[in-house]
């Protein structure tokens, strides 16, 4: 399974979730699957989800899913720290690691050689950290948002980009919209 | 130590429900980050580096809370990109609170080589940009931070060592 394998079967549990969504081709592809309010898409600033997911899932009860890549993770890795020093029960990260960084041509991340994101976030202080297959990933993310507390999820697949067209959705109603969701 | 100045910077920042803020230490903010932090009407989550912080502002500001962040001015060269394609770009209503080191009154030369950049920063990327040198330049930040949410932007508060030198 490569990343956009992983986001379709990940549909049915998600879809109705607030979901913060990376970058460049995991938003392009949510956004193809299954484009809903809930979905906050970043069209810029890599590395951020995370972050931006912690403080919405901080403020309001919601749960939130944060999707984020390998990459994205490795640019903004003290994040881990920050997740794991301000733990809430209803915030999800889910690294979709495919070992490369995916939008730009699928150059090799340091995730897919020698460097282990799920002993970082432990090291980090994340208490719930689960690595999964690919395969795995939809009843992992499931089984998480039943569990009713902060976890930390790295899905690992194959490196791989299918065809999707850019967003071109005006990024202040992705935020209107996505914040009404949060409200009702 | 939380001097008189720092309440008082706190309070303005509650009376305009301001009720999330991330920080990044600087010694001109010791006082005030410890008056947020003991602050009960605020949550305080301080952040690693600043473009991760401005990253928890817009998630809190989406689930419903104004933020602020508290930074040094050297951060200007760290989150230009965090703050055209997602603060602007998003149009996210962002109080920062900088301290402007590198000013007169600096001990540590190398804060300069930031400080002559900081203003020219902040105006190539038109963010509506305040400068606190004299202990009455506080009274300007309710209004400030009332034109922030108003107008959606971020905005920059620089506070120099003057400012804190001269404030009780
Ligand atoms: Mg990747």
């Amino acid at each position: 399974m490569i990343r956009s394998d992983v986001l379709k079967s990940l549909i049915p549990v998600i879809s109705d979730q607030l979901v913060v969504c990376n970058i460049g081709l995991p938003s392009q592809e949510l956004f193809m699957f299954d484009d809903q309010p809930s979905n906050f898409y970043m069209l810029g600033t890599m590395g951020l989800s995370s972050s931006i997911g912690l403080g919405l899932a901080l403020v309001q009860p919601k749960k939130v899913i944060a999707i984020d890549g390998d990459g994205s993770v490795l640019t903004n890795l003290a994040s881990l720290s920050t997740i794991a020093n301000n733990d809430c029960g209803n915030y999800i990260l889910l690294i979709i690691d495919n070992g490369s960084y995916g939008s730009t041509g699928d150059q090799p991340t340091y995730a897919g050689r020698k460097t282990s994101l799920a002993a970082v976030a432990k090291a980090c202080g994340c208490e719930n950290v689960v690595e999964c297959d690919a395969v795995e990933t939809a009843a992992t993310v499931k089984a998480a948002l039943d569990a009713d507390q902060m976890t930390v999820i790295i899905a690992k697949c194959q490196s791989g980009n299918i065809d999707v067209p850019v967003i071109e959705m005006n990024p202040v109603m992705i935020r209107e919209r996505f914040m009404a969701e949060v409200r009702r | 130590m939380v001097k008189a100045i720092d309440t008082r910077i706190v309070d303005d920042l509650v009376r305009n429900e301001i009720s999330f803020a991330t920080t990044v230490p600087c010694k001109q903010l010791a006082g005030v980050i410890e008056a947020v932090d003991n602050n009960n009407r605020i949550m305080h989550v301080p952040s690693n580096k600043e473009d991760e912080g401005m990253g928890l502002c817009a998630g809190a500001y989406m689930g419903g809370k104004r933020p602020c962040i508290i930074m040094q001015n050297t951060a200007i060269g760290v989150v230009i990109n965090t703050l055209a394609t997602l603060i602007q770009y998003y149009q996210i209503p962002l109080p920062m609170l900088i301290s402007y080191r590198g000013e007169i009154g600096e001990k540590v030369a190398c804060q300069v080589e930031m400080a002559v950049h900081t203003k020219a920063l902040l105006n190539q990327l038109a963010i509506p940009t305040y400068h606190f040198h004299n202990a009455e330049d506080v009274d300007e930040l309710d209004g400030i931070l009332k034109y922030t949410q108003m107008c959606k932007k971020p905005t920059a508060i620089l506070t120099d060592a003057s400012f804190w030198s001269s404030a009780q």
